[in-house]
């Protein structure tokens, strides 16, 4: 089990850098917004990662199961949100990136600044 | 009469998983699109066919194998016409096959 | 067992987020975004977060891949391969990587119960929901009623990210609609896909019962109002994709979809508005009904309700900004 743990937080380092890169590096605007939304998933798989617990199940206290090990809630109610939150930046940044295709003629970054001089 | 139903599930499943690796491989190796959407199909039509019915093999005769097999229903209704949609996307937007040799019915037509 | 299919799913994971910033056409890292999204929410259904795992499905790889490919269609098909070298921003990001895998040795051990993650409030909100909400599902409770002050917050984000969309597309066709691109006989929707068509017509029921059902099971299943949003908005999206966008609009018109966004969050404000008035704090769901406990379960399903309109109403409109944007 601590291989998988352990592993669990490799993935959630190597995925943030993924997504770092694509934000830094990569030109074009929308896929800026794809590494950005990479990013935010893997702190979801962080947060979730460290709400489990060894034996647990889905927290969900029934009669059947009330004297039961249950995982965490509390991560999963701020990722819940996070979620939301996500998708609600995602399109408004998608938005700006329709409009900014209408005014400059482009969604690269270089070409922009190019207008922009 | 558990080791029957446990051997049935099993066998369905990794029958299942084979044919799942079987449109998998198709979808990689086929030279078109049209073919590898063909080999593709395979994942959405056989494959829930025989694993869904695997794992309510497992659940037995509870509300979880209603609920299965609904799934069950939409996976059927959904996966081929989004294989149809797809195809009839490609066909639109121009994306002739070169495994298909026109013939003479259909150069005329042109 | 459960390691190798989570090393597996883990694996894949990377793989694709690798292949999404890899891939010069865009397209093709919309659709993989779409399969990430799904594979992190079988990650999340392994690791015990069902109602997580029910969002990111349903938003992540439902909602999120629509939205992209309608802003792909107005913009642009393929990125430029940049010019300049890029080895230093990659020895930087090689640096980081190490510097946290380095740091993840600390942390605490996989489902290990002695976590302090599971010390301090979880038990204590595990065991107080029985008695104070007497609900199965402990995330909607905490999320509603103990932490409900955060999801009105996370309401308001909702409601400004609609509004802002809206500011900025407005409602009418830009400069780059096409309002016939593959020159169709009738370019309305997909009119002249049958099968698609009579498919999505005997499904949407359905899918809006299903939505239905998952807002109103909330409490005792995974489920709740963001996924019930996400759920029937994708819904009507199949409706306006397969009829045109002009019949979904008839459907759901843009005053209605006005009056949702705003009526949602504005239902929540109220009942926490009704705490105060009938004599306690903001939103104090207990005194809504003269037993606490019936309060309580009052409060969190006109809550969940409105949080469901507020979803529905702002991915609608969101994405009938993007199809008016471009006309198609």
């Amino acid at each position: 089990m601590e291989l998988l743990g352990i592993y669990h937080y490799w993935v959630f380092a190597i995925l943030l850098m993924i997504g770092l890169y694509a934000v830094i590096v990569k030109l074009n605007l929308i896929k800026k917004l794809i590494g950005l939304s990479l990013f935010q998933s893997a702190v979801f798989l962080l947060y979730i990662t460290m709400g489990k617990l060894e034996g647990g199940t889905a927290p969900i206290v029934t009669e059947a199961n009330a004297n039961g090990l249950f995982s965490n809630p509390l991560p999963q109610v701020l990722i819940l949100t996070a979620i939301v939150v996500g998708i609600s930046t995602m399109a408004l940044g998608l938005g700006i990136v329709i409009r900014i295709k209408e005014e400059y003629g482009t969604i690269e970054e270089d070409e922009i600044q190019e207008i922009d001089k | 009469m558990e080791l029957i139903l446990n051997i049935a599930s099993w066998i369905l499943m990794t029958l299942g998983g084979v044919f799942i690796f079987v449109g998998g491989l198709g979808a990689l190796r086929m030279p078109d699109l049209y073919t590898r959407m063909h080999a593709a199909g395979i994942t959405d039509s056989i494959a829930p066919i025989l694993i869904i019915p695997g794992i309510m093999l497992q659940a037995g005769l509870t509300l979880a194998s209603v609920k299965l097999l609904a799934i069950l229903v939409f996976l059927l209704l959904t996966g081929p016409t989004a294989s149809n949609a797809l195809a009839s996307a490609a066909l639109l937007a121009g994306n002739r096959s070169e495994q298909v040799k026109p013939t003479a019915v259909s150069e005329s037509e042109e | 067992m459960t390691i190798i299919f989570g090393f597996f799913l883990l694996t894949l994971l990377l793989i694709t987020a690798v292949a999404i910033v890899q891939s010069q056409n865009l397209f093709v890292s919309v659709m993989l975004s779409g399969m990430f999204s799904l594979l992190l929410a079988v990650n999340f259904f392994l690791l015990d977060a069902a109602d997580v795992a029910l969002t990111e499905a349903a938003v992540g790889a439902g909602i999120s891949t629509v939205l992209l490919l309608s802003a792909l269609a107005i913009t642009a098909k393929h990125e430029k391969a940049p010019s300049s070298s890029r080895e230093g921003a990659l020895i930087i990001v090689i640096i980081a990587t190490l510097v946290l895998i380095y740091a993840t040795f600390d942390n605490p051990q996989f489902a290990d119960p002695n976590a302090p993650v599971h010390q301090h409030v979880a038990p204590w909100y595990l065991d107080k929901t029985a008695e104070a909400i007497d609900i199965p599902n402990v995330v909607t409770a905490v999320l509603g009623s103990f932490r409900g002050y955060d999801t009105l917050g996370e309401v308001f984000v909702v409601f400004t990210a609609g509004i802002g969309v809206l500011f900025l597309l407005g409602t009418q066709p830009g400069p780059f609609a096409q309002s016939n691109p593959y020159k169709l006989t009738d370019p309305k929707g997909l009119r002249h896909y049958l099968i698609p068509r009579v498919v999505g017509r005997m499904l949407i029921p359905f899918i809006l019962l299903f939505g239905l059902y998952v807002q109103f099971h909330g409490e005792y299943g995974p489920g709740g109002g963001f996924q019930a949003g996400a759920l029937i908005a994708a819904a009507i999206i199949l409706f306006a994709l397969l009829e045109g966008e002009d019949s979904a609009l008839k459907v759901i018109p843009r005053s209605v979809l006005i009056g949702l966004i705003a009526g949602g969050a504005l239902l929540y404000g109220v009942v926490g508005l009704f705490g105060i008035f009938l004599g306690s704090n903001f939103l104090d769901y207990s005194v809504l009904s003269s037993n606490p406990v019936k309060g309580q379960q009052m409060g969190l399903l006109i809550i969940e309700a409105g949080v469901g309109i507020t979803v529905t109403g702002v991915l609608l409109s969101i994405f009938h900004a993007f199809a008016a944007r471009g006309k198609f």
